[in-house]
Formats: structure tokens, sequence, C-alpha cells
């Protein structure tokens, strides 16, 4: 979230999309329904009438995959009626900058943007480059007519997406889109904000990115960016993915978003090169430019004192992904069913219900030696090899299950997805012999240790030169548990040295930022010459010299906003709000008067004895605003030349988001384009794995079908599966359905049915609804169908996985798998 | 018809406003109550809708009704029910049961059962106008009674502690009833039966939500209570009265049968 969930109490408009909070997020609707005493309106769009619909004002049925199609039409609505937020999109945006002459877009290329090669299925991205003037500085257009620029481009790119167009591709009604258009576009006033809620209905699409690409495209022209009430919102499926994906659980990106190098960066000047930007324009913050200390401070971290400046602070021994390689979920389940992989931890996840295509992910792990599973009870992946189409006898995996700690009985702290991280105490003990995570990666860590002191191996400095200061420490240098304190204390950093403050005048003694041993009060004071260490530069702070920031319990509300500065701690610095001076004009005034995030106060005196400083919620930056010519800073610090952008930052499909169908679709053609799928998707070939098997446009699956969670179960159903009172609300696997298809089918709400793709089928109780409609699509009906995920076959009765349907297939830019849409054939059972 | 002197301080007297507008359906509630009062989880089956248990059970206190209807205008409804004992401030139940002490109302006005004075007669089943109570596996009487080892401690019920949305609110019920009515809600409850412990906050009609649109106690009851018990006290005819209200309320006896014990033999 770029805001977080106390602030959607702010907002004016809050478009539900790609989402589902009423009954995947419910403590959302506490804000929501707050928003809503205040005189907000709710507006959902879900193939499905949702809980989350049924308390919206506004609801609207878009088939499964069509949202770049249904929000295209927004911008498109935006522009032609003007109601975007002019001096925001001209001073905060890149809608003023001119690109090259030869640049051509969809329209133009059949569904392609200019650089495209069929062969590699990639983009050269050089094909979208800004007109460069004597100063190498990007050309401009502050009054956005020029036909080049930005602004026109966009204009020109979503003047396709006519609302009658629109309508023929979503199956929404004309007279609905115009009307959700009309509402959503009124937070373009500069006192008016509008949020986006999404979470995987956007997400998992082979144009997932873009889906939020586009959301965040229409934030910017609303001014919606930066504002109470305002925001591009994921909703994050797990209590602590935030936190997670923030401590480097994705393969590309270590810790803090600092990206994982490839072997091509021999050296960390060579990774810093190419990961620093560099700016030259003096109002551009550019705060990337101090990547090289957080690498470095990392490095510190994780190496200590084995990490010398001479060794390169250990950068040799970090793992290097190979150039372009991607070992993303779905890669890795494609190569271990291709025998390359020896062992698999499955820790805290169920991939044999939660992998897309399942059959392919159950298949693959009957190809290791080994797998360690880490869980809080026996799953579908634990058991795998006497599940469904296996013979025990056949499989030669050997299977470790651990018993893990629950949450309640472990210490430590959470990342919400406002990333607010919050310190939890242990309510009860361990059961039997669980353990908490941190033990269980401790021990594995002290057995490899020593294997590699007695036995040696390969590489064997990258486990033997880790700091692991995390706890009492017996006789013989052996920890005695880990102590989680020590663990956050390592993320946030410490001084490695008396580090003195340059800046300061001369004095004696010198002044310092820090001294010899303490821990690091912010990112602000990490350094690159190895002076400080720190786990994760956006987590510096959160456990310094006044302690424990994460476990603070304080109530003070100063804006009233719901801003709670000292309750708990988010990142970065503290943050509620992040690119919050967008809030403001370029005098720092606030746009909403009532809901000011912060504003600047000339008459303010800083600690320096400077004059003039931000009021509010902790500013992006101290800098005076950007009507001062000398030190002004625009907002977007986390962009090269400070302004968001309107055309894209570095995506796979172009600079502008276009609508591709699903891989699976029922259409033949794509009504926009010649183009029908994304064209950068990289496709598993059936020829190279039996799994691998896709269906478009195929008679035997005729219906569009999506799969999500409910209430009452959470994710693959491990835990709530468990929990008999869950089990009793939600007690097996069922297929939402429309009384038109039903009645097609011969169906009965209650029937049995099954459902399947061409990759699999599911036994599933019909539950015939008006709350799925039939979809009226060109000129043709297209049913849809939807399904929860959260069965698997080792509760009895409750039917298996309907990740058995979904394909092998993701987004270009993350993989994440398209499990929200994709082709099914249902009939009744006997 | 006669009324029943208030037996409890009205101006104490603690409930619930349900606000159906601000019910999402996550049914916290109904699970939150299990947990606090320790009730084992009925078996069911998916028959075609989100909404199980089916109905209330001995081990379900409060439920969620899920009404799926369309609009007039062809757009669609999903409204949320909380459904339980309304603790009526003239309550059917008690005003039937035969066995002192097996029903009872607290200073708050919460209507609470004590098992082991229950005989089992199920007279409160017939008498009560909302269909609430439930006869457990020893035949005993259950129903919401508020968490009243929480109330007495000076707790919110477990229900209304679990709800996210304030959906869900305990607290004193003219408080309630004020802070309902300054939003302009039209209240179910407020003055029907002396009150219920219960007011709703509806966004249609009762009978939409399967509410008895005037709710009363059944007529037999008024019978027993102010008729025929009364003559009951000169002793003989207190039996041929019992008798008789057994048929008039519970009637011919296969009908205990006819009380499910899981949601497995409903149907809607």
């Amino acid at each position: 979230m770029t805001n977080h969930w106390i602030d959607l109490k702010n907002a004016d408009v809050i478009l539900i999309m790609g989402a589902n909070p009423a009954e995947n997020h419910p403590l959302s609707f506490r804000w929501i329904m707050k928003a809503k005493d205040a005189g907000a309106k709710v507006i959902c769009v879900d193939p499905r009438f949702t809980r989350s619909a049924a308390k919206s004002d506004l609801y609207a049925a878009l088939r499964s995959g069509t949202d770049i199609a249904f929000l295209g039409g927004m911008i498109n609505y935006i522009i032609q009626n003007k109601a975007y937020f002019e001096e925001y999109v001209k001073q905060y945006t890149n809608a003023s900058y001119l690109v090259n002459g030869d640049f051509k877009m969809p329209g133009e290329l059949a569904g392609l943007f200019s650089g495209y090669d069929p062969q590699k299925r990639s983009y050269d991205p050089k094909a979208w480059s800004f007109q460069k003037g004597a100063d190498d500085s990007v050309r401009k257009d502050m009054t956005l007519l020029d036909p080049n620029c930005v602004f026109q481009l966009l204009k020109k790119h979503y003047s396709r997406y006519t609302p009658e167009l629109v309508s023929r591709i979503t199956g929404t009604p004309k007279e609905k889109l115009l009307e959700i258009y009309k509402l959503y576009a009124s937070t373009g006033a500069p006192d008016k904000a509008g949020t986006s809620m999404y979470a995987m209905g956007w997400t998992q699409h082979t144009v997932g990115t873009q889906n939020i690409r586009t959301m965040s495209i229409i934030q910017l022209l609303l001014g919606n960016m930066g504002v109470a009430g305002g925001g591009v919102n994921a909703l994050r499926g797990e209590s602590n993915v935030q936190g997670s994906t923030d401590q480097g659980l994705l393969f590309h990106i270590l810790p803090g978003y600092l990206p994982v190098p490839s072997a091509d960066l021999k050296d960390l000047a060579a990774y810093n090169e190419k990961y620093t930007p560099k700016s030259k324009d003096p109002q551009s913050a550019n705060w990337w430019q101090n990547r090289p200390k957080y690498i470095a401070s990392y490095l510190k971290a994780i190496y200590g004192a084995k990490a010398t400046k001479e060794n390169d602070y250990g950068y040799a021994w970090l793992p290097k992904l190979d150039p372009g390689m991607n070992c993303s979920w779905l890669m890795i389940f494609d190569n271990m069913i291709k025998g390359k992989f020896k062992g698999f931890f499955a820790w805290g996840q169920n991939p044999a219900c939660s992998g897309t295509n399942s059959n392919k992910v159950r298949n693959a792990l009957a190809k290791l030696d080994w797998m360690v599973t880490v869980n809080i009870f026996d799953n579908e992946t634990a058991s795998f090899w006497k599940g469904p189409g296996m013979n025990p006898a056949d499989v030669k995996t050997e299977v470790f299950l651990l018993p893990a700690a629950a949450s309640f009985e472990k210490e430590g702290s959470i990342s919400n997805s406002g990333r607010w991280a919050q310190w939890r105490y242990a309510a009860v003990k361990p059961l039997g012999s669980s353990k908490p995570d941190a033990e269980i990666i401790h021990e594995l860590y002290q057995k490899l240790k020593s294997l590699y002191t007695k036995e040696g191996g390969a590489l064997p400095e990258q486990l033997l030169n880790l700091t692991w200061n995390y706890g009492f420490k017996h006789a013989d240098g052996s920890i005695h548990s880990v102590d989680p304190h020590l663990v956050a204390k390592e993320i946030n950093g410490y001084f490695l040295e008396d580090v003195p403050d340059k800046k300061a005048p001369a004095s004696m003694p010198p002044k310092m930022l820090g001294k010899k041993g303490e821990l690091v009060g912010g990112f602000a004071l990490l350094q690159a010459d190895g002076s400080t260490s720190c786990g994760n530069w956006i987590y510096s702070q959160s456990y310094n010299e006044k302690g424990n920031m994460m476990a603070r319990r304080g109530k003070k509300d100063p804006t009233g906003l719901g801003m709670f500065p000292e309750w708990s701690w988010c990142w970065p610095v503290n943050r509620r709000i992040i690119y919050n001076r967008a809030s403001c004009d370029l005098d720092g005034k606030p746009f909403n008067q009532k809901k000011a995030v912060v504003y600047w106060n000339p008459a303010a005196v800083q600690p320096t004895g400077a004059l003039g400083a931000w009021v509010g919620d902790v500013p992006d930056g101290p800098w005076p605003p950007m009507s001062d010519p000398k030190d002004g800073k625009k907002p977007f610090i986390m962009r090269a030349d400070g302004v968001a952008a309107i055309f894209g930052p570095g995506m796979k499909e172009g600079p502008f988001p276009e609508h591709y169908e699903p891989l699976e679709c029922p259409l033949a053609e794509n009504m926009l384009s010649k183009q029908l799928n994304n064209p950068t998707i990289k496709l598993f070939k059936e020829a190279d794995v039996k799994e691998d098997m896709v269906a478009s446009c195929d008679p035997r699956f005729p219906y569009v079908a999506s799969t999500y969670r409910v209430t009452e179960h959470w994710q693959t159903g491990v835990m709530t599966r468990n929990t008999p009172w869950l089990l009793e609300l939600q007690p097996r696997l069922f297929v939402e359905l429309s009384p038109e298809l039903a009645k097609e089918k011969g169906i009965k709400s209650g029937d049995m049915v099954e459902v399947s793709s061409i990759r699999g089928s599911v036994e599933a109780a019909a539950m015939v609804t008006q709350r799925f409609k039939p979809f009226t699509i060109g000129d043709q009906v297209v049913h849809e169908v939807g399904m929860p995920y959260c069965y698997g076959w080792h509760t009895p009765n409750v039917g298996d996985s309907v990740n058995l349907l979904t394909p092998t297939v993701g987004d270009a830019n993350t993989m994440i798998p398209e499990t929200k849409a994709f082709m099914v054939g249902i009939k009744r059972k006997g | 018809m006669a009324t029943t002197p208030t037996p409890f301080n009205a101006d104490k007297r603690k409930g619930f406003l349900v606000d159906t507008a601000r019910c999402i359906g996550c049914r916290s509630c109904q699970v939150a109550c299990k947990q606090w009062n320790k009730l084992h989880a009925d078996k069911t089956t998916n028959k075609g809708t989100f909404e199980n248990p089916r109905d209330l059970t001995p081990a379900l206190y409060n439920r969620i009704h899920f009404v799926e209807s369309t609009t007039s205008d062809g757009g669609m409804s999903w409204q949320f029910f909380n459904e339980r004992c309304m603790h009526c401030g003239e309550a059917g139940c008690m005003k039937v049961c035969p066995s002192p002490g097996a029903l009872t109302r607290t200073k708050d006005g919460i209507v609470v059962f004590n098992k082991e004075k229950c005989i089992s007669c199920k007279y409160c089943v017939s008498a009560c106008p909302f269909n609430i109570p439930r006869y457990d596996d020893d035949d005993k009487v259950s129903k919401c009674h508020l968490c009243i080892d929480r109330v007495s401690n000076g707790l919110t019920p477990a229900c209304a502690k679990a709800c996210p949305t304030e959906a869900l609110k305990f607290g004193n019920r003219d408080t309630l009833i004020a802070s309902a009515k300054a939003a302009n809600k039209t209240l179910y409850g407020e003055n029907d039966l002396q009150g219920l412990g219960v007011v709703y906050a509806l966004e249609g009609p009762p009978d939409q939500y399967g509410l008895p649109n005037k709710p009363s106690i059944p007529f037999s009851i008024f019978l027993w209570k102010d008729v025929i018990k009364p003559l009951g006290i000169l002793g003989f005819w207190g039996s041929i009265g019992a008798v008789l209200l057994h048929y008039v309320t519970i009637g011919p006896k296969q009908l205990e049968e006819e009380h499910p014990r899981s949601e497995e033999d409903h149907h809607e």
C-alpha cells in the first residue's frame, strides 16, 4: 500500500477492483464503513457479485481478464471529459515529456508498440525513449499539446477504448461503465481523493502488472497519489507477506528491494554502476543514488568483520543469477519436473494445492530425491506421495515433515499491507516438538556449518562467513536459542565504527552521526564505506537506541487522519503515506486543506537553524517544496527524474498498458487488435512437459473460470480445514454458476458436478446463484464460473484443489500465474 | 392484553444493535461465539449456498442468514442477517417455563438459561416468536445467553468483540437506540414485546429477513400464563393445565422428532 488500512476512511470514492476485501480483508471494512459514514461512495467491479459488492454503492460485473479494457476506458473518459487534475499532471508526472518521433503504438502496429522482436518475444525499450535536449535533459512541453508528448500519446492510445468497444470486450453494460467512470473521475477535483483497493484479482493474470499500471495512471491523472484517502493499495494476502517481500522473499531481490546481482556484474563497483541511477536535475532527490550505502551496509550485516573494503565487502560470496535468469515459482516447478533439482524445502507453503497446474507440481515433487516440509499441519505437499494418482511404491522422494510453531507461539514482527511493522509476543509455548521457524533455520545452519567445517565443500565461504549473533552462546560457540530482538537489531543496523558527521562544522570533539556499537537511527545515516551495517535499509530506524519502535502502542493521532505515528512503526522512516509531498502544491500548500497529510510551514525553525519545515506525516525528505528554486525537490523521490511515470517505467509489454486476452480465453480474436495474447509472456510448451497443456476457444472447455478465496478459509486451507469451526461454515469445494448456465447444463443447486480444464478435473457442489450472470461479449454469450482454492484431498470429503485446473503461464514481468482467468467445462455427476 | 411488569431496570438494560447495512457476512460472530462458549462444530454439507449451518443448533447460538435477491432495477442484493435470541422484554420462553430458575433474566435484562434446572419440556420452543431455543443431546435448552459470563465481568460478548465493522454493537440499550435514531436508521424491535434486547437496523422489510412483521407471543401462551396458570394455583388444575398447554403449544408428541439435531435435516 502507498497508504494504509485506516486511511481508507479518508477516501471520497473507493474503487474495489481485483479484490474482495469484505471476504478476504474483513477488517478493511471497518474503515470503509467509516468512509461511508462520512459520505464516501464505494464501487465494486468483479465478475461475481461478492460480499464486497453487496456493500458497495455501485457494482459492475466484468469478464475475468478484461481489467485493462475497463480501466483504459476510464482513462479515455477522464481525458475526454477533462476530469484530470491538470496542475498535478503537469508538475508531478512525466506527462509533459516528449517521446521520440518514431515511436508507434498498438493502434498503428496491430496491437504492438515499436521495438518488438517476435523471435525473442520481447521489446527493445530503446524504441520508447524520450527526446533529449543539448544538455542531455528530457525535452518537455508544459502545455501538453505537442503530439509527441506523453499526455497526447496517452490520449491517442486510449481513444481506442471507447465505451462501446470496452462494453463489448468486458461484458459490462455501457451505461454502467459510464456511471462508474463519472463517479471515480469526480476524485480529480483537487480536494477529493479516490483510493484503489486491489489484490490477486489484478495480479494473477498474464497482464497482472499492467493491470496495476493502468490504475496507477488513473491515480496520477486524478492527483490521487500521496494524498489522504488515495493511493494504489495492494491488499496483501497474508498477514506478513509484506514483511517477507521486504525481507527478500523473492528470487530477484535482496532485502530492501536491492536487486539480486547477476553473474556478469563481477564486482561491487559494476553492481553499483548498473543499479545506481544518476540525475543532473537539481530538483530531483533521486533517492536510489544512495544504493551503494545500502548494499555495502547489507553486506556488512551478513558477513560482518569478514567483509572488508579489500574483498569488496564479500560481494563475491553473494549468490548470483545468470544474466536474464528467472527463478520464480513457475520456473522452479518447471525445472523440478525436468529433473533439475535434487532437494526442495517447502517451508510454510503447500504447493501441491497452491501451485497453479497442481498436477505438474505434484508430479514434479515425485522427481526429487528429498523434500523437507515445514508446516503446522500435515498437508497435500508433505503427503503428496500417497495422494490421488500416486503410487507410493513408485515415488522415490524422501519426505521430512518438520513441525513448525504457529504465529501465536513465537515472538517477532509482522508487517501489514500498510507497511506497519508491529511487534508481537508469544502467547503460548510451542506444542510438542514444534519450533519457531527461526529455531529450525538456526539448527540447520549449525549443522551445515559443522559439516562444511569438517568436510569442506563447494563455496564454503558463503555459509562460513555469515554473521550469526542471535543469542546467548554456549562455551563451544553454539547459540542457545535465537533471540528475535537481536535479529531485529541486525535488520535495523549498527554503527561499526565511530562515524563523524562530515557535514557539521568542525568542532572539538567532532560531531558524530553515531558511535561504534550504537544502533543506526535511520537509513540516512548509512555509509558505503563499511562503517555501518544494516540488514534491510528500509527497516533502518525500526529498532534504534530509543528502543523497539515496532513495539510502540501510542494512540496519539495529531492530524486526525488516522496515521497514529506512535503506534508501531512503518517503513520508510515511519512515513504513513508515501509520496506525501505530492499532496501539496508547488508552495507546499495542501490541495485538500481539510485532510492535509503534510504542509510546508515557512516560519518553522529546524534543529539545524534553517527556516521552514514540513508539518504532519514524515515527509518524503526534508527539502522545501518545488517553488524553492535552490533547494526545492520534486515529490516522487524514488524516480531518478523526481516525477511519476505515466509513460512506462520499464514494463515488458510497453510504456502504456494495452488489453490482451488471457492465454486461455473464449475469443478467437482480440476486439482491440490483431494481437490476441500478451506478446511478451513466456510460453510453456506441451512438447517439453505434457502437463503444460492449454485449450483456448476449445468447445470442450467453453466457460471462463476464476479462482478465489472465501472469508472462512485461508490460502489452501491447511490451517482452516483443520479448524472444525471453519469447516462447518464452508464444508467443501463448490462452484458458483449462473441459473442460466445451470439450466443449460441440467444442474441444480447442491448437485455434485465435475469441473474440468484440459489439465485436470475436480468434483464440486454446484452453487447456482444470480450473483453470476452471463456476459454478452461481442455478439456471443459467455458464461463464467468461480471456485475457491482452499480445499485439498488431505481433508476427507472436501474435494481437491482447483489449481488442478489452472494453467502454467505467468505475467510477463513477475511470472505470477494466471489463475484468475482460464477455461473449463462443467457437467453434472451421475 | 395484560402486560408483565418489567422485572429489570430498563435504564440499565443492555443489548445489541444489529446494523445490517454494516454487516459483511464474515461470520466472525458465529465462530467467536463457538470459541468462547466451547461449542463443538456441527458437521455440515454444502447444499448450494454460503449459509452453513442452515439453522441454529444447540451448538450454534448465533448465525448469519444470507438473503440473496434481485432488486427492482435488475441489480442484485445480498444481505446478511444475524439470527439469535432476541432477549425479549416480554419473553415468551420465560413466561411459559414451568421450572423456576431454568430461564431467568439478569438485572441487565439478559435472558439466561440454567441447564440443571431445565426439565426438558420444550415449552419455551413453542413460546418463542422467533424460533430460537434448541435442545442439546442431553435434552436441555440451549441458546444465546449474551455471553453472560463475559458481560458480568465487564467484557463485551464474544460476537460483538469479534465483529470488524461494528455491525454488531453491544451496550446500553437506550444509548444504542438513540445513536441509531440519530443516524436515521429504521429500527425493528424497539417496542415490540416490551422491547427486544436485540434491536435491528434493517435495510428492508422484516419478512425479507424471516422476521415476523409484528412479533408476538402465541395466543396459547397468553392463555397459559394469564388464564390457565393462575387457575393452576388451585393444584389439580395445574396438571390439567400443563397437559392442555402441551397440546396447544407443542401438539401431539411426534413433533419432538421434527426438531433437527443437525442442519442435515433442513432443506431450502
